[in-house]
């Protein structure tokens, strides 16, 4: 299974974990779901969209990320998972 | 958009503005009878065997014992085990080391909670909906005002006394669960009906005690009214946060600016930990300046202790001992002295101590764009803590100052509209944020004289969107309709309703 | 001119979002010591993501990247390069990896299509590097120079104290190219955090030897830095006086002139505008009052 993680569980973070998957699949939980849910579930899928991957398993513990942190540690766990397995 | 009135209680009366109670009289019930002799027992149960309690009836607790008091426990236990239906728990503060009143709420031993701040499982289960009656929530000068009044009845005031002497008068000064004073239980101890002091530590003779035998009806020994550590915290530690630091900077800045740290002035401030870092500035201020003050009030920590030491504070109104270092200075000090509730923030006491402040420095969960500040829930309505001091402060004082960082994990402090309102914001004069500082447009006068020394001041709705511009707009959550309790403003109207939790 | 220069931490989102808060001047941010080897791709990506977001900042941004001698230096600026980047520091800098990394910086520069031109902060800390600081001066990208005193006292294996005996000749030397050349002359960082008496007794002393800005490891240090570097309300009064009574005696076409009983001449009226300039830059002007 090709898997990637990148970020952490401090504050203003986000720890991100991506698999393989025949389709896109976003999990988020969020310490401000009740505000924030959406919002973080779209900047995932635009992302996502941005890098032209239609296939892919998320998962998205927030401490309280901004955007830039939640596109920045998704990137990256995608890299990791890709270059790992090249 | 319905109105609070709406919600009330035919008996409640809504809120109308933080000094209509400058047109009401004081009301006053007698002062209970005073004993002729103090019994001592030697366990809950014989006391409430000789109180002939029951159901319904109306407890009262202070929380001078915070989160290490085993009073409520010991009592609740008590009533659990008698099937007491209906009681009424009347505590100053409720803390994470009650949640064995969860079990008697769900049970129906306890269906009535009346307190100035909650915080723990307790709070959570009342959140949730599980209590009969609904929570009242008074500030420390109102609950002193509900008891004096009769709008808050005590049958029983279960007065945790750290030591108590043989005629019956008791103490926080001295015995192991040692607190310091015992300012938000003097209201009970003179208008309940029954007074019980639970100690775990017995002396001869105490001088000026704070709760004097008159009053007493029973005093029973246990083996232990409290857990040390959760009493007072040992050591209160300044943030090192560089965030709050800079925020605490601005605000003694701005203090400074006013011209409100000067000689004789008078100051409180909560105990959080940008609040703490606001002390250390405004001392080391003083110490450059030679400035000294004639008074700092509230709950007291070590900090205050030492500046009342170095001869920078003058005298110590302390409510509430906060940590060891205050508790022992409060035993050893004679210009720390012991108020009571009703002393300290009541508003029908001809001069409480909150009216004489020049400035208070306190926390928001929330605040909105009137300047509204809640403290009693979190932005999901459950209830995370309460009033206590807040509102009788921020009354009081002449400046009243919230300090707060701007996003919090992500969060607006700023809203629209506050969750709930703890504090009207005709009380908050000035916001000061990491990100800028914001007057509230009522005080004109402060706001020319901040901007006569070159400080900027931008609007409060700015700073919000400035907060939306970093974190994004939060979703809008509609109220869960089901009403769960009322927080009552100091003067006994009715300032917000409290809504079970989204 | 700028007076602090902040680090902070390139993979630490809580750190990178308040950056802008704590009026420091210039802040680096770190892709260096303070991220792991393992975490490196993070940070970059980080950092480029939170600069993509900049809009107008109160301050001059600069990452610091590893060291050329190893491929990460390369990625970093493959990564982070763009016009909202006033300048890169290089770690343990000599004139060839400079000359190195102008090379990069060109290219990188043509096939970002940048417009600016990016800054060099070398880092002295080597011995062969303080005998260097003259040319890197001269050298066309350089902007200042930051003296690292930890990794120079152990190059030289001499023992770091907190008097900074040990560092008086780099100090001294870095203070005198800046300013010969123009550039910031920014003294190492205080590594105590918590002795606040101690940082500040360091930069008046790194300040009487001439260098016009320190490092802060801590946003807490920022302010103390920042007051010591920056004119005194006092200075910036007596300033004003100068250079009004300047104004009345060119009126009157005198050359030199007499304030409080002491002669004025052109060097003292140069030396107060030159004061008034950096009190204006540091918006100091508006919050001071005459009397």
């Amino acid at each position: 299974m090709k898997i990637g993680m990148a970020g952490s569980l401090e504050s203003n973070d986000a720890l991100i974990t991506v698999k393989e998957s025949s389709v896109i699949n976003i999990e988020v939980q969020s310490i401000v779901d009740a505000f924030y849910h959406d919002q973080i579930v779209q900047v995932i899928q635009s992302t996502l969209d941005a890098a032209r991957i239609n296939a892919i398993d998320v998962v998205c513990l927030d401490k309280g990320a901004l955007d830039y942190t939640i596109k920045a540690r998704l990137l990256t766990a995608i890299h990791r998972m890709e270059v790992r397995h090249e | 958009m319905s109105k609070l009135s709406d919600y009330l209680p035919p008996d409640f009366k809504p809120f109308v503005s933080s000094d209509a109670y400058k047109q009401k009289q004081r009301r006053l019930i007698s002062e209970k009878e005073q004993s002729q002799s103090v019994v001592f027992l030697h366990s809950v149960s014989e006391v409430f065997d000789a109180l002939n309690l029951h159901d319904g009836m109306t407890f009262s607790f202070h929380h001078h014992l915070r989160n290490g008091d085993k009073v409520i426990g010991l009592i609740g236990e008590e009533v659990h085990r008698r099937g007491l239906k209906d009681m009424t728990f009347a505590a100053s503060s409720l803390f994470p080391n009650h949640a064995s009143l969860v079990d008697l709420i769900k049970e129906g031993n306890v269906s009535g909670i009346i307190a100035n701040y909650a915080n723990g499982p307790v709070a959570k289960a009342i959140s949730m909906g599980l209590l009969k009656k609904p929570f009242i929530m008074d500030t420390h000068g109102g609950r002193a005002r509900a008891i004096e009044s009769g709008d808050l009845m005590i049958d029983v005031a279960f007065i945790a006394s750290p030591a108590v002497d043989k005629a019956g008068n008791g103490t926080g000064r001295f015995g192991p669960s040692a607190c310091g004073t015992l300012g938000y239980a003097i209201p009970d101890l003179h208008y309940a009906k029954k007074v019980v002091l639970i100690s775990d530590y017995q002396m001869d003779h105490i001088e000026e005690a704070e709760l004097n035998h008159r009053y007493v009806d029973y005093v029973v020994m246990v083996d232990k009214i409290g857990d040390s550590e959760g009493i007072v915290s040992g050591t209160t530690k300044v943030t090192r946060d560089p965030v709050g630091r800079k925020i605490a900077r601005d605000t003694v800045m701005v203090l400074d600016k006013l011209g409100l740290i000067k000689e004789g002035f008078s100051m409180q401030t909560g105990a959080g930990g940008i609040s703490l870092a606001v002390v250390e500035y405004v001392k080391d201020l003083m110490i450059r300046q030679n400035i000294r003050a004639r008074f700092a009030s509230g709950g007291i920590t070590g900090q205050y202790v030492l500046m009342h030491e170095q001869g920078l504070v003058e005298t110590l109104y302390d409510v509430q001992c906060f940590d060891l270092r205050a508790a022992k200075s409060y035993r050893e000090n004679r210009r720390h002295v012991a108020i009571s509730a009703s002393e300290y923030g009541n508003p029908f006491e001809p001069s409480p101590i909150v009216d004489q402040l020049d400035f208070v420095v306190l926390g928001a969960t929330e605040i909105d764009l009137n300047f509204n500040v809640n403290v009693t829930t979190d932005s999901l309505g459950e209830i995370i803590g309460g009033s206590g001091g807040h509102a009788d402060t921020a009354h009081g004082a002449k400046v009243t100052v919230v300090v707060t960082n701007l996003l919090k994990a992500r969060l607006p402090i700023i809203k629209e509209h506050v969750t709930t309102l703890t504090t009207p914001g005709s009380d908050i004069d000035i916001l000061v944020t990491e990100r800028g500082i914001a007057v509230n447009p009522i005080r004109i006068d402060l706001m020319n004289q901040l901007k006569q020394k070159g400080i900027q001041i931008v609007k409060i709705e700015d700073l919000m969107q400035l907060s939306y511009q970093i974190a994004g707009v939060p979703k809008t959550l509609s109220h869960e309709k089901t009403i769960i309790g009322y927080v009552r403003y100091r003067d006994g109207s009715i300032i917000d309703v409290l809504y079970k939790k989204m | 001119m700028n007076r602090c220069f902040l680090f902070v931490p390139g993979n630490n989102p809580a750190m990178l979002q308040n950056a802008d808060i704590f009026h420091a001047d210039a802040v680096i941010f770190d892709l260096e010591d303070a991220v792991s080897v393992s975490e490196k791709d993070a940070a970059r990506q980080l950092l480029k993501h939170f600069f993509e977001t900049l809009t107008k900042q109160p301050y001059d941004i600069y990452v610091r990247i590893n060291a050329l001698t190893s491929s990460l230096g390369a990625e970093d600026l493959s990564s982070i390069l763009s016009d909202c980047i006033k300048g890169i520091v290089l770690p343990k800098a000599h004139t060839e990896d400079i000359k190195a990394l102008t090379k990069l910086l060109e290219t990188f520069e043509a096939a970002k299509r940048m417009k600016n031109k990016t800054r060099i902060i070398p880092i002295i800390e080597t011995a062969k590097s303080v005998l260097e600081i003259e040319a890197m001066a001269q050298l066309p990208r350089i902007s200042g120079m930051l003296l690292g005193a930890e990794d120079l006292t152990s190059d030289m294996e001499i023992e770091r104290t907190k008097v900074g005996i040990e560092i008086e000749y780099p100090r001294a030397k870095m203070a005198y190219a800046c300013k010969a050349f123009g550039l910031d002359a920014i003294d190492t960082p205080f590594t105590d955090v918590d002795d606040e008496a101690g940082l500040k007794a360091d930069t008046i002393h790194a300040q009487k030897l001439g260098m016009n800005a320190k490092t802060a490891i801590h946003p807490n240090q920022v302010e103390t830095i920042n007051q010591i570097f920056s004119p005194t309300e006092a200075q910036i009064r007596w300033a004003r006086r100068i250079v009004i009574a300047d104004t009345e005696a060119q009126l009157k076409h005198l050359g030199v002139f007499s304030l409080d009983g002491k002669m004025i001449d052109k060097p003292v009226v140069d030396r107060a505008k030159k004061l008034l300039e950096k009190a204006k830059h540091y918006h100091m002007l508006g919050e001071i009052s005459d009397e």
